[in-house]
């Protein structure tokens, strides 16, 4: 089975240095394609290959930059940026990638700038990854040293300027739009669309947005084609994924597999399954904004659209689970504390639900709720949902919300009627 | 009064900048690095170099968890509460290090040592229940490995 993305990654072992990445075929896509591929040739390589971008919606990589303006018209500045914010709970795969293997990224990026042309380029690195960010500053050292970065690259007559910005901690940052107002300085709320980044982005320039697992896919695309790529991957996807499990298992952890690859695979082979004496009593298929799902599920292939038609989202593709002797109501209060502390507050939904939202739980995990609170929590999940709000934070808030309210509705019902949370002792 | 050192850390931020306010995080970040928190002195001076009204800095300021617009201790705890840090046993580790130190979340132990916050996930969910201590990880954090990772802070 192919591992492109973690070939390269030593656990507990300092990342490649960028001598010992190219003995390792690094930056060999880098060499091609300024020698041979035009930007459109890179544009439709990775349109061919279906790439999908992994930051969480899925969309398709290639048709995402064929929205920059291309050719002699267009502007001269355009901008890539990299998004490493990873805040989402439930998602620490980003933090693997970017402290394994940074000239793995740096690489992707390059191509990345030159299928746009891409003057300038950012990793967005979210607060607290302070490794990451001292690896990667060296491997961009040494980057700039042997003009893989910088004026010129290789001679190509193509540059590229990089730059890391460290955020200051804020789960918005990681919202395209909001992450480009936090570049120029502003405070870090969305922007409305239209204009799409590609076309007015950064400073009102054109701009792409990926994610760290989607750039790093780049370089073995360029080196391999799109058809490989596409026979690494599962039935409905191509590729493969970083998928990850954390919660009561016994072997939490991050592992690369072809896409689609089963729920049951990742919870029970890989994870090693449950720690003794707790079941599985249901999963979020990617971080905190994806709908619950339950042992039924288990054999859903994780990729896009498998998740899709279960009812839930594959997000960031790292499974939470919860288990038989964990408080459902304590868990998805805990999850709405989180999405209520980090609103942005710039509608009024989202500012004035989630604090509800998270009291009405509270209330309820500590024995204070009433039956009519369930009706309320269900009117909030409409609110707060699709289309009502500026942002998908708020509707990424509701989705397990409303998923919860129809998996462990017994759960809630028995809180309120027994006026104690059933997990905890009287 | 920003220090000479501090004042020349944040031109060389500008140098990289389209405009003078893109540096807002990383100025206010020099000024913090020392002081351990932005005074509104400080937040005053550094508008002034970003060519900002005070009023437009302390926006931004505030909108982020780890800009400390009121001092902090010498340290500073950010204890992981989201979902799967909370379900490995959050509320026992926070009830512990708050009765060993004396503190609740948002408060400084009256000897200026620490500071404890509640933290969003700090992307170590393999890891949970997981904690920094200023720039370090820790993860899995019991209570018997709690003293241990206090005393090496003083
Ligand atoms: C509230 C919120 C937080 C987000 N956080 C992240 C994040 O931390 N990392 C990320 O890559 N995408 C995040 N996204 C998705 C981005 O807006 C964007 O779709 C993504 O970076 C695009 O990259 P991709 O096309 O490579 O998937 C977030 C979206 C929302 C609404
Ligand atoms: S939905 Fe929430 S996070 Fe998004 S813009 Fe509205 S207030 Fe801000």
């Amino acid at each position: 089975m192919e591992r492109p993305l973690t070939k390269n990654i030593r656990p507990n072992e300092d990342p490649l240095s960028l001598m010992e990445y190219e003995q390792a075929g690094g930056y060999r896509a880098v060499r091609t394609m300024l020698s041979t591929m035009s930007p459109q040739d890179v544009q439709v390589q990775v349109k061919a290959s279906n790439l999908r971008g992994r930051g969480g919606a899925g969309f398709p990589t290639g048709m995402k930059w064929s929205f920059v303006p291309m050719g002699e018209n267009a502007p001269k500045q355009k901008y890539f940026i990299v998004n490493a914010d990873e805040m989402e709970p439930g998602a620490f795969k980003d933090r693997y990638l970017l402290e394994g293997d940074p000239h793995q990224l740096i690489e992707g990026i390059v191509v990345a700038a030159y299928a746009i042309q891409a003057s300038h380029a950012y990793i967005f690195l979210r607060q607290g990854y302070g490794r990451a960010e001292l690896l990667l500053n060296k491997a961009i050292a040494e980057a700039y040293e042997n003009k893989l970065l910088g004026e010129n690259i290789l001679g190509s007559g193509f540059s590229l300027d990089l730059r890391i910005h460290t955020s200051a901690g804020r789960y918005i940052c990681g919202e395209e739009t909001a992450l480009i107002n936090a570049l120029e300085g502003k405070r870090a709320t969305p922007r409305a669309k239209p204009p799409f980044p590609q076309v007015s982005g950064l400073w009102g320039r054109p701009t792409v947005v990926n994610n760290v697992e989607t750039v790093v896919n780049l370089p073995h695309i360029v080196n391999n084609g799109a058809d490989w790529f596409k026979s690494i991957g599962g039935i409905n996807d191509s590729g493969t994924k970083i998928y990850g499990v954390s919660g009561r298992v016994r072997n939490p952890g991050l592992w690369e597999l072809p896409m689609g690859t089963m729920v049951s695979d990742l919870i029970e082979e890989q994870a090693g399954g449950m720690m003794d004496g707790y079941r599985l009593r249901a999963f979020m298929p990617g971080g905190a904004s994806t709908d619950f799902l339950t042992p039924d599920h288990m054999n859903v292939r994780m990729d896009f659209d498998s998740v899709m038609k279960a009812g839930s989202r594959m997000g960031t593709g790292t499974i939470t689970v919860l288990d038989d002797r964990t408080c459902p109501v304590g868990f998805v209060h805990s999850l709405e504390k989180f999405f209520r502390r980090e609103s942005c507050g710039w509608c009024t939904p989202c500012r004035e639900g989630l604090p509800w939202i998270e009291r009405t739980l509270q209330a309820i995990e500590t024995g204070k709720g009433e039956m009519s609170d369930l009706d309320l929590l269900t009117e909030q999940c409409r609110l707060l949902g699709p289309g009502n709000t500026f942002c998908a934070l708020a509707p990424g808030a509701v989705e397990p919300l409303q998923s919860a309210l129809k998996y462990f509705l017994e759960d809630f019902e028995s809180h309120i009627n027994n006026k104690h949370c059933p997990w905890k002792s009287i | 009064m920003l220090t000479e050192q501090e004042k020349q850390e944040i031109s060389e931020e500008l140098k990289h900048c389209e405009r003078p306010e893109a540096a807002a995080i990383e100025a206010l970040r020099v000024v913090q690095k020392k002081r351990g928190w932005v005074s509104d002195a400080s937040l005053r001076d550094v508008a002034a170099q970003l060519s900002m009204t005070p009023a437009e800095l302390d926006a931004v300021a505030t909108f982020y968890s780890f800009i400390f617009r009121k001092p902090v201790g010498r340290h500073v705890i950010a204890l992981c509460d989201s979902m799967v840090c909370w379900s490995l046993g959050h509320d026992d580790l926070y009830k512990l290090i708050s009765t060993k130190l004396g503190i609740g979340y948002g408060e400084t132990t009256g000897d200026n040592r620490f500071t404890l916050l509640p933290a969003s996930c700090l992307g170590a969910c393999d890891r949970a229940p997981a904690m920094m201590v200023d720039d370090e990880l820790f993860g899995p954090v019991t209570p018997e490995t709690i003293d241990e990772i206090l005393s090496k802070y003083s």
